[in-house]
C-alpha cells in the first residue's frame, strides 16, 4: 500500500495512541511514548510488521504512544494507512 | 557497597552516616535509649505568641545546619513548609536538613531553596516533582524515605534529631494548647506531629486560629510547646481534607475489589473482634463496601478501624460494626468531624500507629488491610516508591508497617497500567519486602503467598480464581511483552528505609 495523502487514527488518550501518515520519499519512522524507555523497541517492531503486511515501503509514520498494547497500535496504524489512500 | 538479603547494593556510609543493610523484617533489635532533649522551665503565665514565622524561627534559636520538621496532616493543603522555607531564606540560614512527615506535590516551590542551599537533605520521603529531579540528577539533596513507623522510631530513638518542630496548629491558644479539630484549616487527628511534640528540641505551634485559653479538647499539651506563631493561613482548606471519597465505577477496579473481598471472607476474621484497614482509593473504598456487608449479613461485632480514616470508617462505627477506630490521620471532613465528637474515634501517634520500636503498635493487632501498590514482583515484594521512568515519586505512607503488622495484608493492583506489566519479574525499587505480604490481587486473578497456605485452600474451596505468581506475570508479559529494564547511574540519590532502620533498597540517578 502507497501513501498518497496524510492519514491519522487514533486519540492521546491512556492506553491509545495517535498515528499520522504521510507520504515521503523514504521510510521514516518517528516514534514518542510514554513508555518509551521500556517498549520502544516492541513499539517498532510492531509498526514494521504492520508496514511489511501491507508492503508499504516509503513515507512518514509519526506515532504517539500512551501506553497502547499491540493490538491497538495495529488497529490504528492499519486504520491510518487505509485512510491515507493508495493501493 | 554491601549486599542486602534480597540483593540489593546498600553503600556503606549516605549522608555522613552508617547505613546497616536490610536483613529481614523482624530480628534488628533496637540498642538505643530513648532520646532526650533539654528540660525548660517556663515560669511566665503570659502568651507565648512571639509574633509571625520569622520572630518564631528567631526565638527558636535555628541556626546553619539544623534540622526543622512540620507534619503533613495538612497534606497537599499545606502552605506552612514553604511559608516557612521562605523567611528561614531571608534570615539568611543556610544548610538545613527536613525532616517532616512527608514532602507533597505543593511543595515543590522549594526547589529554588534546595538550589541555593538552604535545603541540604530530606530525612523524608518525597512526593512529586523533587524526587523526579532529584531522580534525574538535577537537584543535589540526599533523600531518605522513610515509613510513617520508621519515621515516628527515627525521632524517638534520636537517629533524626530534630532540632526545630513548627507544627500546624489549627485550634491553639496562646500558651500553645493545640487540636486539628476546629478552625478554617481542621485537619482532624495530629497523630504524626505527636511525636515531634515529644521530640524535638524546641517546639513552635504555628495557627492561623488563636482561640481564648484553654484550646479544648488539648490535642498537644502548653507543656511541651514553646512558642506560638500566628500566621494568616496555614493552607488551602479544600486541598486539606476532601469533601468526599467515592468508590470507584471503573469495571477493572470493581472486579479487583470483589476479588480481594473474598480473600477477607476466606481468612476467617470476618467475626466479631475484627479488627481492618483500608486506604482512601476508589479501590479501597469499595473493598471497605464489600466488607460493610459482609459485617451486616453476619452481624459481626468488629474490633477496630485503623488508619488514615475516611467518613466510610466513621459510618461503620457509629452503625456498631465496630468498637473503635484509631485515626493516625483524617482523610476527609467526615472524619474531621467525627474526631471531634465521637468518643470511641480515637487520635493516636504515629508510634503507637506503627513504629516497630515499642511495646507493640497498633498494625500488630490487625487482621486484615488492603494496600495498593505500583509494582510487584514474583517474590511478592512492593514498590511503592518509583514509578515507571525510574523517578521517585512517592512516599512509603504506612505501607511496610502495616504489612509487617496484619495477619493478612492484601496488595490490590491492576496487572496492567497503561503498557506497564504491574506483575513483574523484579521490582525497580523494593518498598515492602514480600516476606509481609500476604496476598496480591489483580482483576486477572488472586495469588497468595506460600506462607498463607490455609488461605490459598480456602480460596480455592470457594472457587476464587487462585494463581501462582509466575502464572499471573507471564499472563500479563504475553500481553504487554517484555519491558527493557530502566537503565541507572551508579550513583545513589535516596535511601530506602525499611521501618526498623535498616537499608532495603536504593534509589538510583536515572540514565537519561
Amino acid at each position: 500500500m502507497k501513501i498518497l495523502k496524510k492519514g491519522q487514527a487514533g486519540t492521546m488518550q491512556s492506553s491509545d495512541l495517535m498515528v499520522v501518515v504521510e507520504p515521503a520519499e523514504d521510510l521514516i519512522v518517528e516514534i514518542e511514548s510514554t513508555v518509551k524507555k521500556q517498549f520502544e523497541h516492541l513499539i517498532r517492531a510492531k509498526i514494521d510488521e504492520v508496514l511489511a503486511k501491507f508492503d508499504t515501503k516509503s513515507g512518514r509514520i509519526s506515532i504517539n504512544d500512551r501506553g497502547a498494547l499491540d493490538y491497538a497500535i495495529e488497529a490504528r496504524l492499519e486504520a491510518a494507512l487505509q485512510r491515507a489512500g493508495g493501493k | 557497597m554491601a549486599l542486602n538479603s534480597l540483593g540489593r547494593e546498600i553503600p556503606e556510609i549516605f549522608a555522613g552516616k552508617n547505613q546497616i543493610p536490610y536483613r529481614d523484617p523482624w530480628s534488628l533489635q533496637p540498642h538505643a535509649e530513648r532520646s532526650t532533649r533539654a528540660i525548660r522551665r517556663i515560669s511566665h503565665n503570659g502568651s507565648k505568641l512571639v509574633g509571625g514565622l520569622r520572630e518564631a524561627i528567631i526565638a527558636s534559636g535555628l541556626k546553619d545546619g539544623m534540622t526543622i520538621s512540620t507534619h503533613h496532616s495538612l497534606r497537599n493543603g499545606d502552605r506552612l513548609l514553604n511559608d516557612l522555607i521562605k523567611e528561614i531564606d531571608a534570615l539568611g540560614i543556610r544548610d538545613i536538613k527536613i525532616a517532616s512527615s512527608s514532602v507533597h506535590i505543593v511543595h515543590a516551590e522549594l526547589i529554588p531553596y534546595i538550589r541555593k542551599g538552604v535545603i541540604t537533605g530530606l530525612e523524608c520521603g518525597v512526593n512529586g516533582l523533587i524526587g523526579e529531579l532529584i531522580s534525574k540528577g538535577e537537584l543535589d539533596c540526599p533523600v531518605i524515605v522513610r515509613s510513617h513507623g520508621g519515621r515516628a522510631r527515627s525521632l524517638i530513638t534520636g537517629e533524626v534529631a530534630v532540632d526545630v518542630a513548627f507544627l500546624a496548629a489549627p485550634c491553639c491558644d496562646e500558651y500553645g494548647n493545640f487540636n486539628g479539630y476546629y478552625g478554617p484549616s481542621a485537619c482532624g487527628s495530629l497523630g504524626y506531629a505527636q511525636v515531634d511534640a515529644q521530640h524535638a528540641h524546641k517546639v513552635v505551634a504555628v495557627t492561623d486560629n488563636l482561640v481564648p485559653f484553654p484550646a479544648v479538647p488539648v490535642g498537644i499539651p502548653q507543656s511541651v510547646v514553646d512558642f506560638v506563631a500566628q500566621v494568616p493561613s496555614l493552607g488551602d482548606p479544600k486541598k486539606i481534607v476532601s469533601s468526599t471519597t467515592r468508590v470507584t465505577t471503573d469495571p477493572i477496579g470493581l472486579q479487583i475489589a470483589k476479588y480481594a473481598a473474598m480473600v477477607i471472607e476466606a481468612s476467617g476474621y470476618v467475626k466479631d473482634g475484627f479488627s481492618f484497614q483500608t486506604g482512601t482509593g476508589g479501590i479501597s473504598l469499595s473493598v471497605a463496601e464489600h466488607v460493610r456487608n459482609m459485617m451486616r449479613k453476619g452481624k459481626v461485632k468488629g474490633s477496630f478501624g485503623c488508619g488514615g480514616i475516611t467518613g466510610y470508617f466513621v459510618e461503620m462505627l457509629e452503625e456498631g460494626l465496630f468498637e473503635a477506630l484509631f485515626d493516625v490521620q483524617c482523610f476527609d471532613l467526615k472524619a474531621v468531624e467525627s474526631i471531634g465528637r465521637n468518643q470511641r474515634h480515637q487520635e493516636m501517634t504515629a508510634g503507637t500507629y506503627a513504629n516497630p520500636f515499642n511495646c507493640g503498635s497498633v498494625v500488630n493487632r490487625l487482621d486484615c488491610a488492603i494496600l495498593s501498590a505500583t509494582e510487584v514482583d514474583v517474590n511478592f515484594n512492593v514498590n511503592v516508591n518509583t514509578e515507571s521512568m525510574g523517578y521517585l515519586l512517592h512516599n512509603t505512607g504506612g505501607h511496610c508497617d502495616v504489612a509487617a503488622g496484619a495477619k493478612v495484608s492484601i496488595v490490590v493492583a491492576p496487572s496492567i497500567r497503561g503498557r506497564l506489566p504491574i506483575v513483574r519479574d523484579e521490582v525497580t525499587t523494593i518498598t515492602t519486602p514480600g516476606e509481609t505480604v500476604g496476598v496480591i490481587v489483580t482483576e486477572r486473578g488472586i495469588a497468595v503467598n506460600d506462607n498463607l497456605p490455609e488461605l490459598k485452600e480456602a480460596l480455592i474451596k470457594m472457587r476464587a480464581p487462585v494463581k501462582d505468581i509466575r502464572q499471573l506475570r507471564d499472563e500479563v508479559y504475553a500481553i504487554t511483552g517484555i519491558p527493557k529494564p530502566i537503565e541507572f547511574e551508579d550513583k545513589v540519590v535516596g535511601l530506602i528505609e525499611y521501618r526498623d532502620g535498616s537499608i532495603i533498597d536504593v534509589v538510583r540517578q536515572v540514565r537519561p
